[in-house]
């Protein structure tokens, strides 16, 4: 007998026979000649939509296909951090519906994705950047999402390892949201492609589109490097390469591609158990279980595809790192890489229909694409399904930058002079 | 990532800025429909993975506008042109 239901008592059971009672997570089937509806991209976002549109709204002849492997694009690229510390009305209500959908996951996808809720912590350096944060943080709380202002005393007992009195950025206190934290990135993928799997997706890997059949304005199929795959439904998730899978169906986007670098040291003893973002400084760090800090910077600012930045970036966050925490001077760097990044022009997502008939855009999510992936699949499925926009994600339309309605929570876009 | 700026000779790309597309051109404003052609001239972009020409600014340097036609796929710089003489040949119409 095989173990499909994953539990502490198929562990043990598997412990006592020698571990040969587990199958593969998903199965690799052949491409169907036709499905209602096919996801392109199987990344996070891909899979997400993919386990939603099955279980929320009972469709499953669908296809997920992806030009590489499963957990190898940037589900695999990210530094893990979940968290809804946002201000606007168009984002908040998203990103805390992408909270509770975290807390839940394991659950819902009996898949232990490592959720980790050790909190976020975002530092401030001054008098207008504590007023900014305090308003950020009420306006969380009027969407009813945990948010508290700490002080330097408060702040020191969490994080005793900072350069409080750095003379460029001082740090003044934090603005932090305890439910944030961290989720194992390549997990949440194998998680979602189980779950996908087992109500009946079909998960075709090493299949890139190649370009797009359009009858009468009507999305009909797909040609892909394993043929013509028909389909009366096509959404794109594939951000990175999104406007260039966009192109293939005539369509030019609000989007430049550019890359972005993470990092990781080698394994060091429990240093620091939160995220910390120092904003002012281009810095962000957390620590994985086994040990390694995770951090990174900002994008390296020109247009990309590479996967791979140049040094100076490196430079720059390495040099955020020091001025915030001295201590990590010695640790030696592991490992750091690249992901593509769709920065779109106000620095928000889209999930919108496009102009032609069946074909569905999730993409544009900047550097906050992991965060989304629970509510981003969510929101996607309900569109896909129902042709309406799902409540909390109503702001995201493709049409904002030429109607002026743009998100413009941080005020930066793609135009990397203005980060 | 180094770029050959003609007046500068080869600089590490930290010595310039980047401000994007070097294609767009903007549209006439006196033409019926020039709402929407702004707003595809502000908001969307080719974004090619491949050969694509772009601005930079050698902002620590000479400050000269640059239009560098490089590979978004491996970084390569095919080409380096002073920004001002593109303006001119497409100013004069040879462009």
């Amino acid at each position: 007998m095989s173990t499909d239901r994953y539990s502490i008592f198929s562990v043990l059971r598997e412990a006592l026979r020698g571990h040969t009672g587990w199958k593969p997570a998903w199965r690799e089937p052949e491409p169907k000649a036709a499905y209602d509806i096919v996801i392109v991209g199987g990344g996070g976002h891909g899979l997400a939509t993919a386990h939603y549109l099955a279980k929320v709204h009972g469709l499953t002849n669908i296809a997920v296909v992806e030009k590489g492997w499963i957990g190898g694009g940037n589900v695999g690229r990210n530094t893990t951090i979940v968290r809804s510390n946002y201000l606007l009305p168009g984002n908040a209500p998203f990103y805390e519906h992408s909270m509770k959908l975290w807390e839940e996951l394991e659950q819902d996808l009996n898949y232990n994705a490592m959720v980790s809720q050790r909190g976020v912590v975002n530092l401030f350096h001054s008098d207008g950047q504590r007023d900014a944060y305090a308003r950020r943080g009420n306006a969380m709380r009027l969407h009813g999402i945990d948010s508290e202002l700490l002080d330097v005393p408060e702040l020191k007992r969490i994080l005793p390892m900072l350069d409080y009195d750095n003379a460029r950025f001082p740090v003044k206190g934090a603005l932090r949201q305890k439910r944030g934290g961290t989720v194992r990135h390549d997990a949440v993928a194998w998680g979602y492609a189980r779950a996908a799997d087992g109500r009946g997706v079909d998960i075709i890997q090493n299949c890139e589109v190649t370009g797009f059949r359009i009858e009468a304005g009507r999305v009909v199929g797909l040609e892909t490097s394993r043929g013509f795959i028909g389909a009366k439904k096509v959404g794109l998730a594939c951000a990175g390469n999104s406007s260039r899978v966009a192109g293939m169906a005539g369509l030019r986007l609000p989007i430049e591609s550019h890359v972005l670098q993470a990092f990781v040291s080698e394994g060091i003893k429990p240093f620091i158990d939160t995220v910390c973002t120092f904003g002012a400084g281009h810095f962000y760090i957390s620590q994985s279980d086994k040990g390694g800090l995770v951090f990174g910077g900002d994008i390296d600012g020109y247009n990309s595809y590479a996967s791979r930045g140049n040094l100076p970036t490196i430079e720059d966050v390495a040099e955020g790192g020091m001025a915030l925490m001295p201590a990590i001077g010695r640790v030696k760097l592991l490992r750091h890489w690249g992901g593509i990044m769709d920065m779109s022009m106000d620095g928000s997502p889209i999930i919108d229909r496009t102009p032609i008939e069946g074909l569905y855009l999730n993409a544009g999510w900047c550097y906050g694409g992991f965060k989304a992936t629970p509510a981003s699949g969510w929101s996607f499925a309900h569109l896909i399904a129902t042709d309406t926009p799902h409540e909390t994600a109503t702001a995201y339309r493709l049409d904002r930058f030429a109607t002026g309605r743009v998100i413009d929570e941080k005020g930066v876009g793609a135009q990397p002079n203005l980060h | 990532m180094r770029i050959p700026c003609p007046y500068c000779g080869v600089r590490g790309v930290d010595e310039f800025s980047y401000l994007g597309d070097a294609t767009l051109v903007r549209p006439d404003a006196s033409v019926p429909n020039a709402e929407a052609a702004f707003a595809d001239y502000v908001y969307l972009r080719d974004n090619p993975a491949g050969r694509h020409r772009e601005l930079w600014q050698h902002a620590v340097g000479c400050q000269s506008w640059l239009v560098v036609t490089r590979d978004t796929r491996t970084h390569a710089i095919e080409q380096v042109e002073a920004a001002r003489d593109i303006a001119a040949a497409r100013a004069s119409g040879a462009e």
